[in-house]
């Protein structure tokens, strides 16, 4: 490893920062525009051309804001909490390629923060720590709201996690039929959704679909949307922010930019999550080049195009789905998460096991 | 894969750090700070707080925690059996089928237990035996 | 070389934490000196190239099991006054015994030469045995047996869990409201 590479990793991580800041300013105000629109609202619309740096100026005047530390805060802990927000969520996305590997000087420049060959445990791990600030946050606050905010926020989160594993091992588990070996890492996972159905099966009229792992999956689809859903602790699953009940919940002690970093690492795992449902079952930057008949430049950037196509039309899911729904109640929460969820998706692991193995190993008895 | 592999991912956590608390650090110092004793009160809706927060919390949350711990270790041993789907086939299928069985048998009995029910209109609860049918 | 930097920071935050659990006053901070502990492990896992193990040290331990200690602290209550007496008699004691004798194994280990230092892969070096699936090939063959046990295991915790949390020398009744 010599000097360029390590300024190819410092590029690396600086693009994926920086297009998770961007993207948070744009979804943010994407959100309110398009949930005004559902509410036939206006919505932002006065900063910039139609409001697009709301977001901007938000962030400025919590910016300004005075940070005030309530007396019952344990400072420490209370300070922490936004740093233990941040990071996971920042990391969270290094391990998803946005784009197809580039070539510059003969130099083979992936476009991912780095393909670690167990990138999916990689995100459980990140999502188990994320859930720190939160419970950090609800109780370093001395208040009542944030602590009910927090515990509740914790158990949600990890109901749910148990859903988007299972769905995850069903994908790991398709996918290794698909190439040589099983495969954890979202490189491998995206490379082997390349080309189309009507290849992979042998039949032509079917050429047109592509080898998503969408198709054969799609109940883990469902879940896993769901899961994210909830793990993001957006609507119909905000419980952890339930106005009427908990005020803010686990933030309601945090003021000016320290609150701002708790939003900005919502936002961020809202594109995350979304990002990892794209690079799972929608075949991450699998996509027409037109190779050859386009300038090459293009048909390099545009795998990055299809990825953020098809990761927007997931978070448009996210926001059409707040603005439709209304907030459950928190025992049905639970028990959609325990009764529901889980066992669906075991029962759909089975499912897809037997049917996998039986194309893949023919009959157990023979 | 080797540790240059993670070296991306430290990067970034410092540069994520880096940002958090130069944020905040410098926002400390562009922002107003004027504490009043009312505003450093913990929130109540505008009145004063009368009650300390309880600091207990019910039995369900650490049986929801208990359930997570089983669910976590069976989907880790269920990614590690998926990276070998291929090669174990059926073998693999049997194995991970008996230990699945298992774990699916303890949602059932955690089900049926009433450890998943989180409406009290409807919760299962154990009453101690002296207590008669009239008087619970 | 590499290797060694983030051994000796990662021990030093291991066990920094593992002190903060027996001294702070208050347990969500011995908990979260707990959580540095099990994270700096995982590190170091991570240094020595056992990428299934560091993932799993911070899914499990890191995070499911230190989410139930937690809730374990608030269910009890976390400002409840401590109880300081040592229910352990001579506790302290045979903590200084056995402390002793870890620390005159490490010594002797040293001086016998038999403590020498494997760089395992600073930098490029690439270890196969560390993935997934170099760990699942023993796991389903050589280990199968202790790998259904851990499911049985498994089951009697929660069990545990339940007859912890309920019963009561009692009959079960549905609760109407």
């Amino acid at each position: 490893m010599d000097a360029i590479d390590l300024l190819i990793v410092v590029a690396r991580v600086v693009v994926v920062f920086a297009l998770l800041l961007v993207v948070t300013l744009l979804n943010v105000w994407l959100e309110r525009k398009i949930v005004a629109d559902m509410q036939n609202r206006i919505g932002p619309d006065r900063a910039g051309p139609f409001g697009i740096l709301q977001t901007l100026a938000d962030g400025m005047k919590l910016f300004f804001k005075e940070q005030v530390t309530p007396r019952k805060v344990e400072l420490g802990v209370y300070l922490l909490a936004p740093f233990l927000a941040v990071i996971p969520a920042l990391l969270t996305f290094m391990v998803v390629p946005w784009g197809r590997p580039i070539e510059i000087a003969g130099r083979v420049v992936p476009l991912q923060g780095t393909d670690l060959n167990i990138g999916l445990l990689f995100i459980l791990a990140m999502s188990s720590v994320g859930v720190y600030a939160v419970v950090m946050a609800g109780w370093s606050s001395g208040s009542k709201y944030p602590l009910l905010g927090g515990v509740r926020a914790t158990a949600q989160a990890i109901s749910y996690e148990a859903a988007m594993g299972l769905s995850m091992v069903a994908v790991v588990m398709f996918t290794a039929t698909a190439g040589d070996g099983g495969t954890l890492s979202l490189a491998e996972i995206v490379a082997r959704q390349q080309g189309s159905w009507g290849d992979a099966l042998g039949i032509p009229a079917l050429g047109w679909i592509p080898r998503w792992n969408l198709f054969p999956e799609l109940v883990a689809f469902g879940i896993f949307l769901i899961a994210a859903v909830a793990e993001t602790n957006r609507a119909p699953f905000d419980l952890v922010e339930a106005e009427q009940e908990l005020v803010g919940g686990f933030h309601t002690e945090y003021s000016g930019i320290r609150f701002a970093m708790f939003f900005l690492a919502e936002y961020i795992n809202i594109f995350t999550m979304s990002a990892i449902a794209t690079t799972l079952f929608l075949g991450g930057w699998n996509g027409p080049t037109w190779e050859g008949t386009v300038p090459a430049v293009v048909s390099a950037v545009l795998p990055t195009v299809w990825f953020l196509v098809k990761t927007y039309a997931i978070i448009l899911v996210f926001f059409w789905v707040r603005a439709t729904l209304p907030r459950l109640r928190y025992d049905q929460l639970m028990q959609l998460g325990w009764k529901r969820l889980i066992p669906g998706a075991f029962v759909w692991l089975i499912l897809s096991t037997v049917v996998i193995g039986i194309r893949q190993f023919g009959w157990p008895w023979t | 894969m080797t540790l240059a592999d993670y070296l991306p991912i430290a990067v970034m956590a410092v540069l994520a750090a880096g940002f958090v608390g130069v944020s905040m650090v410098v926002s400390r110092l562009f922002s107003p700070h004027r504490p009043t004793p009312e505003k450093l009160e913990p929130y109540e809706c505008g009145i004063v707080p009368e009650q300390e927060p309880s600091q207990r919390f019910p039995v369900k949350f650490y049986l929801v925690a208990m359930l997570f711990v089983i669910f976590d270790v069976e989907i880790i041993f269920l990614f590690a059996w998926a990276s070998r789907f291929d090669d174990l086939a059926w073998y693999g299928i049997a194995a991970v089928g008996i230990f699945t069985f298992f774990v699916l048998e303890t949602l059932f009995y955690v089900w049926k237990r009433g450890a998943l029910d989180w409406n009290v209109h409807r919760r299962r609860r154990y009453v101690p035996a002296e207590v008669t049918e009239e008087a619970a | 070389m590499v290797e060694l930097v983030l051994f000796v920071i990662t021990a030093v935050a291991a066990l920094a934490g593992a002190v903060t659990v027996v001294t702070a006053r208050n347990p969500v901070h011995s908990a979260m000196g707990l959580f540095g502990t099990l994270f700096s492990l995982a590190v170091i896992y991570v240094v020595n190239l056992a990428h299934l193990v560091a993932a799993v040290q911070v899914i499990v331990y890191a995070g499911a099991v230190m989410t139930l200690f937690l809730f374990v602290i608030m269910l009890i209550g976390v400002d409840k006054a401590e109880d300081t007496s040592e229910h352990l008699p001579r506790q302290r004691t045979l903590v200084a015994v056995l402390g002793a004798a870890v620390g005159l194994v490490v010594v002797a280990l040293i001086v016998s030469g038999r403590f020498v230092w494997v760089p395992a892969g600073g930098g490029d070096v690439e270890i196969p045995n560390g993935t997934v699936q170099a760990v699942a090939e023993p796991l389903f063959t050589t280990w199968i047996l202790a790998f259904e046990v851990t499911a049985l295991l498994l089951t009697i915790a929660a069990a545990g869990a339940i007859a912890l949390a309920y019963f009561k020398r009692g009959l079960i009744r549905e609760e109407h409201e």
